[in-house]
């Protein structure tokens, strides 16, 4: 009995366990996310050398101010044509990062807007804002006011992937409006 | 006479003077009340289409994207002069307005780093009077919910511990009469002169125990066996971290994020889609968000109380870690990363990918994380033991099919193992090489 109490009090739940034979299970080269002398800074997540670029990214020429929008708004299109379009995918991106806020629709009614963390998602069919192919993708990369950047975690194509399903989006809902306005 | 003629002229047209003056007065009252009429919002339509058109850029009380709100209309008209017809304009042609040079226009815009405000040319006079009036509006007396909860603990923890003590006093109460019984009764059986059974003298028992060697063999053995498995259970349980509970730098509830608010953990776990690694979030995920809640709801950090924590507490410290001016709303440029904790970590010589379950595999994370929407504290769900992996590849049948790069090899292996639905393991899941080499 003492035996066993002394076993159990070797364990806690807020340390991790003994190992056997640790020089298995520790990892000799660095692990994601570690600390590591092998960097200046001490830390293993590094950021690209400047000047460079990492591999599967590209260069984005569009500058992160009001004139950049307002140009990537005008000029910027889109490096996909209709056959590359993957709609289910774009989709399923779409209800991982952006419909929490901006709704399943479109409508600016995610469930973060129902419940009132966040307020003031417009709506993509919003007039004033007028999105386009170059804006919807210049704010996925920089974000936009109150909206962060998603460029860490969609890539290039995933980003134009999810652009196209937000202009399906709103192409159905002001054809939902005209609908209405018709009535 | 005349006198009294030029008197009673007088009169008349004082009369008609106050008649007109009456009159004019009337007008004067009518156009102003009308006037006040149509500047008079309604503050609850207000509130709704400014949560809907403003509050991504405004708060009424701090500063975010654009300025604090609270009673605009009257901080402008007094400090700058400017009125409702200023505020219509910038309001629904805010750009126009910086080109065509109006001074303060300029100045606000330059006082925001050249962020344009968004034209709403939708909004009618109406709609922007009654957005003013909710701006108006005095700020709600916060209600002290946090209070309440705590009381309630109290009330619902006092119950328990009175039973508890209760008990106590009652078993104490009952031992004490137990001795107190049997003093009498002793006290009788002495008084009576009764023999209270003089016990035998006979060999005590270990002595006998010791004597009998067949029992202190069996006894022996039994401890054997039995502190054998006890030390198998506590030898087979090194290396295994299940219920593994560190307490974190910063504290995160899973419980709000992905169980109430319903975030996909996809979201900010994103590289569990493409990669080996699910990934530690970088903080300017959470930033996504918590840049414009740098509060949480009060119910919210009542519930936080129950478990301990001020909610509020640990979105400063994310803001100190990112280095986030609240009062600026600017990144300072003065970060320090956060040292999170990791819970899972597979042993070196086992090879897991997340991006193979969660992707190719269509695995729900919670399948070996546990219940994580239900967790304030993240802990270790499953053992990740060896034979915790084998025996879900042994039972999880493979999605084969509308699959046509897979089509010819699933069936062949059908007809192999005669069989309709393909497990992992028979489509080589338990190969050594799949995860260690």
């Amino acid at each position: 009995m003492i035996v066993l109490i002394l076993f159990a009090s070797c364990k806690k739940d807020s340390r991790p366990n003994y190992q056997f034979m640790p020089n298995m299970y520790e990892p000799v080269g660095y692990e994601a996310y570690s600390e590591s002398d092998a960097f200046r800074n001490g830390r293993e997540a590094q950021l690209p050398v400047d000047g460079t670029i990492a591999r599967g990214h590209d260069l984005y020429e569009f500058e992160n101010t009001n004139e950049g929008y307002l140009n990537a708004k005008a000029n910027l299109l889109s490096p996909l044509d209709s056959t590359e379009v993957d709609e289910s995918k774009a989709a399923q991106l779409y209800s991982i990062y952006c419909a929490i806020c901006h709704g399943n629709k479109g409508d600016g009614q995610g469930n973060l807007v129902k419940r009132e963390k966040i307020l003031g998602v417009p709506s993509y069919n919003d007039v004033g804002r007028a999105i386009t192919l170059g804006s919807i993708h210049h704010v996925i990369y920089y974000g936009r006011n109150s909206m962060g950047s998603y460029a860490n975690q969609l890539n290039e194509e995933e980003r134009w992937q999810v652009t196209h399903y937000v202009m399906k989006l709103k192409s159905e809902l002001e054809g939902s409006q005209t609908v209405k306005d018709s009535i | 006479m005349e006198d009294n003629s030029t008197n009673n002229m007088q009169q008349v047209i004082l009369r008609k003077l106050t008649s007109t003056v009456l009159r004019l007065g009337f007008i004067v009252l009518l156009t102003f009340s009308t006037s006040l009429k149509a500047q008079e919002g309604d503050p609850v339509k207000g509130k709704s289409l400014y949560n809907a058109n403003c509050a991504a850029c405004h708060k009424l009380d701090s500063k975010m994207t654009g300025p604090a709100l609270r009673n605009v209309e009257t901080r402008l008209q007094e400090t700058e002069g400017l009125g409702r017809e200023w505020l219509n304009s910038w309001i629904r042609n805010s750009a126009g307005m910086i080109k065509s040079g109006d001074a303060y226009a300029n100045k606000i815009y330059k006082e925001y780093n050249g962020t344009a405000m968004t034209a709403f040319p939708t909004l009618s006079d109406q709609d922007i009077s009654d957005i003013l009036a909710y701006t108006a509006e005095e700020p709600a007396v916060a209600a002290a919910p946090p209070t309440d909860p705590s009381g309630q603990t109290q009330e619902t923890g006092t119950p328990n511990k009175l039973i508890l003590g209760a008990l106590a006093l009652l078993f104490g109460l009952l031992a004490m009469a137990l001795i107190l019984v049997r003093r009498t009764l002793n006290s009788f059986a002495d008084a009576k002169g009764v023999d209270v059974a003089a016990r035998e003298k006979s060999t005590p028992i270990w002595k006998a125990f010791v004597q009998n060697q067949f029992l202190v063999l069996v006894t022996v053995i039994i401890l054997l066996l039995a502190s054998a498995y006890f030390v198998f259970g506590y030898l087979s349980q090194i290396g295994i971290d299940q219920g593994y509970e560190p307490v974190q730098p910063i504290h995160y509830s899973h419980r709000i994020h992905a169980g109430d608010n319903g975030i996909d953990c996809k979201y900010c776990h994103s590289s569990a889609r493409v990669s080996k690694h699910s990934g530690i979030p970088s903080l300017n995920i959470c930033m996504n968000c918590h840049k414009s809640i740098a509060e949480v709801a009060p119910e919210t950090l009542a519930e936080g109380q129950e478990f301990g924590v001020d909610y509020n507490a640990e979105i400063q410290k994310l803001y100190a870690a990112v280095g986030w001016n609240q009062a600026d709303q600017s990144y300072t440029g003065e970060s320090q990363p956060v040292k999170w904790i990791r819970i899972h970590n597979l042993p070196d010589f086992a090879y897991f990918n997340h991006s193979q379950h969660v992707m190719v595999g269509g695995i729900e994370c919670q399948t070996c994380h546990g219940p994580v929407q239900e967790m304030e504290v993240m802990y270790q769900f499953s053992p990740l033991t060896m034979g915790w992996c084998i025996n879900c590849h042994r039972e999880t049948n493979v999605k084969v099919e509308d699959n046509a790069y897979y089509t010819k090899i699933h069936e062949q292996l059908s007809k192999k193992y005669g069989v309709d639905k393909l497990t992992v393991a028979q489509m080589g899941g338990l190969e050594c090489g799949k995860c260690h080499y």
